[in-house]
């Protein structure tokens, strides 16, 4: 098989998989999320396409793999294999700039940098010892109208990536994607 | 009608694996019952999320005992389902602590504390090991055991310098929880065998850190740990506490009922 013809299915796989969506923030794609690692061909020109799952437990990691499958069978390019590469372990720094505006303009807040809370030790803090304000520059701002003012409801959510938040300045709860 | 059992075997690599893999899957069954019954519904949320993640880390490391035992030498090799529910009580080796009965929710809060703590240590050391399918799960896992042990340690505090009722249900939960942490650092030839081949620490190896982190965050919620006597658990072993069967017949109920269903 010639260099242009590898190039060409290789090309031809990332196009079909640019429009697939995320099943559970169906505002992005898996391209946006950065799970998409790798699109290559072997040495017999099966085309392979490289996942990598955002959490252990995500239930939508077989969805998304079936959904990759899917658009690649209707473009054409079977034979092809789907498969899972656990490391280097996903990381939300993986997410576009493109996602993060997306991300934003659903009303999601978008995750911050992950070497921020990297190697943190567990933080503890007493009624009478707890600091008047928190660490502020973890905190998401509102996706709705900017403002830094926000304080956290519950450090779970919808889904095992995020976490619920209320704007102080707008009053609206609004979902943050915690950065991992 | 009965499914008959799968027998993993005595390979002592595949039995440091299946700790792990039974440790987290264990773990989550029990928060699972959580789930429509927590005091609050962010605490409903947070217990299942947390459970999920566990679910996810058994899944893998099943799997990969699963491959293991058949590279070295089992007939077949089984898959995560098979051995998440198709084996006997004694063939699962899950310490006896996380088999417990969930309590109330100050025992919930510190045991996941407990377990966290001790996942984010072996997790850490783990990310070194010579398989390199368990270091990337272990990497993978590292990430949510922090945020697992953050949540825990918010509570433990909050029950433990909140309202009398509420310390003293810490205090009860800690008295009667303590002298089954004792099994988290027990020496034997299955962590030998894991530490001179690579694959892993021996449990011990993490006591000094974990009662470091779990003695911080005990003064800071202001309970004390009772003195611990000498007998320690076997759940790890096989032989496990009257609880564990009846925790088997839920978990394994739709298996057993409809062999090799799947959705």
């Amino acid at each position: 098989m010639c260099g242009a013809q590898v190039l060409g299915r290789i090309e031809a796989a990332w196009q079909a998989i640019d429009p697939v969506p995320d099943p559970e923030i169906p505002v992005l794609t898996l391209r946006d999320l950065g799970i998409v690692r790798e699109v290559r061909l072997d040495e017999e020109g099966a085309l392979e396409v490289v996942l990598t799952p955002t959490y252990s437990g995500c239930p939508a990691t077989e969805v998304i793999s079936a959904s990759v499958a899917e658009a690649l069978e209707a473009a054409g390019l079977a034979p092809f294999a789907v498969t899972l590469r656990r490391a280097p372990a996903w990381t939300t720094d993986w997410i576009s700039e493109q996602g993060r505006q997306r991300l934003r303009e659903y009303g999601i807040a978008p995750p911050g940098p992950v070497a921020a809370g990297e190697g943190v030790p567990v933080r503890l803090h007493r009624r009478a010892a707890a600091p008047v304000a928190p660490a502020a520059s973890a905190d998401p701002s509102c996706p709705r109208c900017d403002s830094p003012r926000t304080e956290r409801l519950s450090a779970f959510g919808s889904t095992a990536c995020k976490s619920l938040w209320r704007c102080l300045a707008c009053r609206e709860p609004f979902e943050h994607f915690k950065p991992i | 009608m009965s499914t008959p059992s799968i027998q993993p075997g005595r390979d002592p690599a595949v039995q440091y694996l299946l700790r792990l893999g039974d440790f987290c899957l264990i773990h989550a069954q029990r928060l699972g019952e959580w789930c429509g019954h927590a005091p609050i519904l962010e605490e409903d949320i947070a217990l299942t999320n947390l459970a999920l993640d566990l679910i996810g880390q058994a899944r893998a490391l099943l799997t990969r005992a699963g491959q293991v035992g058949h590279e070295r030498g089992a007939p077949a090799a089984f898959d995560e389902d098979q051995l998440a529910f198709l084996r006997e009580e004694r063939d699962y080796l899950n310490p006896t602590l996380v088999e417990l009965p969930r309590g109330d929710f100050a025992f919930t809060v510190l045991r996941n504390a407990a377990v966290a703590t001790w996942m984010r240590l072996m997790w850490t050391r783990l990310q070194a090991s010579r398989d390199a399918e368990l270091a990337a799960i272990a990497a993978k896992a590292l990430k949510e055991s922090r945020y697992h042990e953050q949540h825990a340690a918010d509570w433990v505090v909050r029950l433990g310098d909140g309202t009398p009722e509420s310390h003293r249900r810490l205090q009860d939960a800690l008295d009667r929880l303590w002298r089954y942490t004792l099994e988290l650092f027990e020496a034997d030839a299955v962590d030998e065998a894991a530490a001179a081949s690579g694959l892993g620490p021996r449990w011990a190896d993490l006591r000094e850190d974990w009662h470091a982190a779990m003695q911080a965050l005990l003064d800071e919620a202001g309970v004390r740990a009772p003195a611990t006597g000498s007998h320690v658990t076997t759940g790890r072993r096989g032989v496990h506490s009257e609880h564990m069967g009846r925790l088997l017949a839920e978990m394994q109920h739709l298996q057993r009922a409809y062999p090799g269903g799947a959705w």
